[in-house]
């Protein structure tokens, strides 16, 4: 693997809430390789849209805050930027697509406007050329006759096309690194599919890499290229999407894969659910944060946390048993 | 800079030549009663504006003949103690609660903007102590600062603008401060901060056009309350000095003094600050009614 583009290490974020502290994101590492689409699963309140936010510094201060770790971007530590810094990355070489096109689209501003800010903000462009860049934006993500829709406003687009705005508001720079949190999550599962193929063909057009972030394994089969998993803050495994599908080493990734339905071979499978409640991050047991739903938890699990363990060629499970999964 | 400026108005034209007329057909229709109002308003804007060209004698023209005439086709409105036209000096009045009203209320707006959209969107500590400042601001009468400020620097139309706005503008800082901090929250706005929009930025070009609908509401109703407050002050006579006509100041001189040998002093001048002030707030409240449902539906 040659250098990374992105290379988050050890980022712990906590918010301080009336219950004490919640350490949202705790002690988490990985690597993106420019072009790479690295894909972050985990189900809700596992800290995947935090890390998102945490690499761009969007997280509200207070009541969060980034507590320790390097997130290096082409070298830079993100982290040790001043505003000024992280405002000239954002957008520009790292640019963001939200979980809500209905919501994430400023219903006061037209189409136009929103499309052309990044390249008049980062570009330092003149409007009539930003405008021009925006409607050929707009024919990129496939909205037909963008010129004239430019004066539109957001509630006269539908949310399949909003998504497809957003998008084209995070290509505007032609960023390095994409991060889409849950792009899809409120789409209709037909629209699901264009947006993200839409997506997966744009970012292999100008070589940028991307984080996806999503609750869907079925998102991640078929458009990432390598997969992290999240639970309870913490990454508990990761591997490359294909060897993640063959051989998860890790319960937890065993159990999501279980309890979602598969088209191809055994349709007869019953679906097995992963049993319990996702952990309360702010009291999280002392041992692993998924030995409570666990099927094979030992007295060990409960104790003691485990490290991530090199389960095979850049795949880690942070299981103590994963050899014995692998099996 | 000027660019963006250029492209924003390009954009208000082409946004505006439908929605404005739609709009007012919205306004004639749904709130019959504030449309007519708004008319009003518009009728005492353009008193206030063309006052040289409409009244038919100076303000301070004396006709030492025609003291105390009742209303007639000469003199509408009657003549004072001193032959003025009645009329004249009422719509000269219109022109001074016009610059009055206008100014204050704008100068009010502003601050109550710039105050009520950096508390509410920086919020945290900042915003605990704008507000708490805002809290004992509020806690006094308005009239007694008013007294106070005019006692110290003495009656004119400036002071009177300057003190009335800022006296507004604090209290109407709240106002716009619940609205930004509930569009504060919306997505966009973080949407906006992640494409590298600066605070000033966000602010200007992500929050401010999406609290329009409350900036508009208090504006007109101020223009109300100032037009009120300044009469108040005249009557009181600490309000623009003589012989400026202002309908505060017709009402507390000849208006008191000759009520009984002229009714028609105290009443013109009370009459139409009641009108303008009633339209004015009338207007301010169908405007609410239509815009902030709008603002909702296209969210």
């Amino acid at each position: 693997m040659n250098t990374p583009l992105l290379s988050v290490r050890n980022l712990s974020t906590r918010f301080r809430t009336e219950r004490g502290t919640v350490r949202a994101v705790d002690n988490v590492s990985f690597d993106v390789a420019p072009g790479e689409t690295l894909a972050i699963v985990g189900e809700s309140g596992s800290g995947k849209s935090v890390t998102a936010l945490s690499i761009l510094r969007l997280i509200p201060d207070p009541p969060g805050k980034i507590e320790s770790g390097e997130i290096l971007f082409d070298g830079k530590d993100l982290l040790k930027l001043d505003d000024e810094g992280i405002r000239a990355i954002r957008g520009d070489r790292i640019a963001m697509i939200f979980q809500e096109p209905m919501s994430s689209l400023n219903p006061a501003l037209t189409v136009g406007l929103q499309v052309g800010e990044p390249i008049n903000l980062h570009r330092k462009t003149v409007w009539a050329k930003a405008l021009d860049k925006a409607a050929e934006l707009l024919g990129k993500v496939r909205i037909p006759d963008g010129r004239s829709r430019l004066g539109s406003y957001p509630h006269q687009y539908s949310g399949g096309m909003r998504q497809r705005v957003m998008i084209a508001m995070a290509l505007a720079c032609q960023p390095r690194l994409i991060i889409a949190d849950e792009p899809t999550t409120a789409l209709d599962v037909t629209v699901q599919a264009q947006i993200l193929a839409l997506l997966k063909e744009l970012t292999r057009e100008t070589n940028s890499a991307m984080i996806l972030i999503t609750h869907d394994l079925g998102v991640v089969a078929r458009y990432a290229d390598r997969v992290a998993v999240m639970y309870g803050g913490r990454i508990v495994e990761t591997a490359p999407a294909r060897q993640l599908y063959k051989t998860p080493r890790h319960p937890y990734t065993r159990g999501l894969m279980a309890s979602v339905p598969r088209l191809d071979g055994d349709t007869e499978r019953p679906l097995v659910p992963i049993e319990g409640q996702p952990p309360d991050l702010a009291s999280l047991p002392p041992g692993c944060p998924f030995a409570p739903r666990c099927k094979d938890v030992t007295e060990r699990c409960r104790i003691e946390r485990p490290p991530l363990f090199e389960s095979g060629p850049s795949h880690l499970s942070a299981c103590f048993y994963h050899e014995r999964l692998a099996a | 800079m000027a660019s963006i400026a250029e492209t924003s108005q390009a954009a208000t034209r082409r946004r505006s030549r439908n929605p404005v007329l739609h709009f007012v057909g919205r306004l004639f229709r749904e709130k019959p009663l504030g449309a007519v109002c708004a008319v009003i308003f518009v009728l005492f804007l353009l008193c206030g504006i063309f006052a040289d060209l409409i009244a038919p004698y100076g303000y301070n023209q004396i006709a030492p003949l025609k003291r105390l005439r009742p209303p007639s086709l000469d003199f509408p409105f009657g003549t004072d103690n001193l032959g003025r036209d009645m009329l004249s000096r009422c719509i000269y009045g219109a022109q001074l609660s016009v610059i009055i009203g206008f100014c204050a209320a704008g100068i009010a707006t502003v601050i109550s903007i710039v105050l009520g959209i950096v508390s509410g969107y920086l919020g945290g500590k900042f915003d605990l102590v704008v507000q708490r400042f805002v809290d004992a601001w509020m806690s006094f009468p308005d009239l007694i600062i008013l007294i106070v400020v005019v006692s110290v620097v003495g009656p004119g139309m400036i002071q009177i603008i300057c003190t009335l706005g800022l006296l507004l503008g604090i209290a109407g800082s709240r106002i716009i401060r619940g609205a930004v901090v509930s569009v504060r929250e919306n997505m966009y706005v973080h949407a906006a901060q992640s494409t590298g929009a600066s605070t000033f930025r966000v602010l200007w070009r992500h929050i401010l056009p999406n609290v329009m609908a409350p900036v508009i509401v208090l504006f007109t109703t101020r223009v109300g309350t100032v037009i009120l407050a300044e009469s108040g002050l005249s009557f009181l006579g600490l309000g623009v000095p003589p012989p400026a006509p202002t309908w505060g100041g017709l009402l507390s001189g000849s208006g008191r003094t000759y009520m009984l040998q002229g009714p028609w002093l105290a009443l013109a001048p009370g009459l139409c600050l009641t009108v303008v002030v009633y339209a004015t707030n009338m207007f301010g409240d169908a405007l609410r009614d239509l815009l902030d449902p709008r603002m909702r539906g296209s969210r």
